[in-house]
């Protein structure tokens, strides 16, 4: 018994990921934590995109099921779990059964080498903005077998169209990545990196994020991969493969209940995925805003009181609409049931107050904080952009990105020659 | 840290590589051939792993997650699958692939038993955590001109495919 203790303790010390210190315990840990975190993430982003996109086009959205339908994601959870799962008969039984299993797998594996700290990752790998790359590309495989076992139109040609888009796309991605990778070569010491934890420490040691690196170079190909990223998860305007005008829903017509929601889920998991390479390749991560330029003690206890700060603003808004409630009586449930989140959240809030708390998990609520700026750019876009003709897209990702990508990395590379050679004389 | 390059990973990986393999040439519905090879070549990067090569199980998942996917798309675009599940799936050539077999299987027995012999002796350094530089300063300073004429290679094949398949560029 003892020993185990002192194995789970011995990780306590280290100041590792819990993957490269090898304590399997830990390990164990951080995967349940990430995957509670991640499926918490994304039944808020659930009600949040319906909230966002609703005040976008001036209606309510969902308000009947807990005070502004807070308890509606959970009702819709309910609701899928029990509904009936339906097999086309003459859908090929084995690949329509795995293909939502192999979509989810790949968008909760990738989460493996993501790094939300220093030490604050499951493992970090040497190969690891490859891992993801690789691993994220293969949802595709579970797209395309899910609108082909479907054996029906409308998924077979979602299918096809995602995955063109995909082939299409992952070009200019990748272009975009390797030149955010080529400056993380430009260190003192001249050896680049792949690895997620890598490229944060490249920039805090450059003393800027990429996207500020060689002005406009790292901005522009933090475009790129912006536009290739929202073409990669099948989001709006690049919703193509689920084009519900179209083709009813796409690749996952055919699917109900159970398996639907975890197209559900791979689809935000994907999109909190990449939003994560991004946020870890340009806009540095876990760090801080001005870790280097404003250092010392002082701007280090401002930055500290954030993460309470938000959820203290968060409990307020709470507490503010709860009494703008109807003062009806059959509102009093709502009302106290609203005050009642309020205080959940203030107490947390008033957690991350306590000094050995707000240093641990400040580097997680950084990363979050940015990875939350693209959740909400997703749901801009949706709200706000038309969808892409086909052609068009080709076009927008032959002949625009990927020209594009290709000078960016040419570009990239010989102005980190030009301050190499500067550097040395 | 504790290597993970245990036999019983590396049974279970090939393991999973045979049945795959097995499986791609037994399938009738060329779908499930094609999946069955995805699975056969994520085993193979996993072995990778073992090996301490993670930049090249890196690479093998990302080409040929894309490579499966291009296969798939051909199966459904040009095979018929109604035609082909009713057609005999093996040519019974008894005789030479008895003797392929027997000449193969020979090559390994030798191999396994006199290994040691042909093989100089040599502990797998763990370069794990410079793999990727490693490679990539072999692939740049010392085999760059291979490396170089093979991507112009690739290049001619890109321009072969336009021009062929477009008759006004």
């Amino acid at each position: 018994m003892g020993q185990i203790l002192d194995y789970i303790k011995s990780y306590l010390s280290s100041s590792q990921t819990p993957g490269a210190a090898g304590n399997m315990f830990w390990v164990l840990v951080y995967i349940l934590l990430v995957f509670a975190g991640l499926s918490v993430a994304v039944i808020a982003m659930n009600w949040l995109e319906r909230k966002i996109l609703a005040h976008m086009q001036v209606r309510l959205g969902p308000m009947r099921v807990g005070p502004h339908g807070l308890m509606q994601p959970i009702a819709d959870a309910i609701k899928l779990l029990l509904k009936e799962d339906i097999m086309p008969a003459e859908a090929d039984g084995l690949i329509f059964w795995v293909a939502p299993f192999v979509v989810v797998l790949a968008a909760f594996t990738t989460f493996v080498v993501v790094p939300f700290g220093p030490t604050h990752a499951i493992t970090d790998m040497n190969i690891g903005i490859l891992f993801m790359l690789g691993v994220s590309s293969l949802s595709v495989l579970g797209i395309v077998m899910a609108g082909w076992a479907s054996n029906s139109h409308y998924p077979l040609i979602g299918a096809l169209r995602s995955s063109a888009q995909m082939v299409s796309y992952e070009v200019a991605m990748g272009l975009a990545v390797v030149s955010a990778i080529l400056m993380t070569s430009l260190n003192a010491e001249g050896t680049g990196t792949l690895s997620m934890i890598g490229i944060v420490q490249a920039q805090l040691a450059q003393g800027e994020w990429f996207i500020f690196k060689f002005f406009p170079l790292g901005l522009i190909a933090f475009f790129i991969f912006a536009v290739a990223m929202v073409a990669e998860t099948n989001r709006a305007p690049f919703d193509l493969a689920e084009a519900e005008s179209e083709l009813t829903a796409g690749f996952h017509t055919e699917y109900s209940g159970f398996r639907w929601s975890l197209f559900f889920l791979a689809e935000y998991s994907a999109m909190i995925a990449v939003s994560s390479i991004a946020v870890t390749l340009w806009l540095g991560g876990w760090l801080r805003p001005f870790p280097n330029f404003l250092n010392n003690s002082t701007w280090d206890l401002v930055f500290s009181l954030f993460p309470g700060v938000t959820f203290l603003l968060f409990a307020a808004m709470c507490f503010y609409n709860a009494l703008r409630m109807p003062k009806h009586p059959l509102f009093r449930v709502q009302t106290i049931g609203l005050a009642g989140f309020g205080v959940v959240l203030g107490l947390i809030g008033l957690v991350l107050f306590i000094p050995a708390v707000s240093v641990r998990i400040q580097d997680i609520f950084w990363f979050s904080a940015k990875v939350a700026g693209f959740m909400y750019l997703y749901i801009w876009y949706r709200g706000t952009f038309p969808r892409y003709r086909f052609d068009q897209l080709m076009r927008m990702g032959w002949k625009v990105l990927l020209p594009m990508g290709l000078g960016v990395l040419i570009l990239t590379a010989s102005v980190a020659l030009l301050q190499q050679k500067l550097w040395h004389q | 840290m504790a290597p993970v390059a245990t036999p019983f990973f590396f049974y279970l990986l090939s393991g999973i590589m045979l049945i795959g393999g097995i499986l791609v040439i037994t399938r009738k519905n060329p779908v499930h051939s094609a999946l069955a090879l995805i699975v056969t070549l994520l085993a193979q990067a996993s072995i990778y792993l073992m090996l301490y090569a993670p930049f090249v199980a890196g690479v093998q998942i990302i080409l040929y997650a894309g490579g499966i996917m291009v296969l798939f798309l051909f199966v459904i675009m040009l095979v018929s699958i109604d035609r082909s599940m009713r057609e005999r799936q093996f040519n019974s050539q008894w005789i030479p692939g008895i003797i392929a077999a027997t000449a193969l299987g020979g090559l390994f027995m030798a191999v396994f038993t006199k290994g040691n012999d042909i093989f100089p002796e040599h502990a797998l350094p763990m370069v794990e955590n410079d793999n990727t530089q490693q490679i990539a300063m072999k692939l740049y300073g010392q085999y760059m001109f291979a490396f170089e004429i093979a991507s112009l290679l690739l290049l001619v094949a890109i321009i072969g495919a336009v021009v062929m398949a477009k008759k006004r560029i």
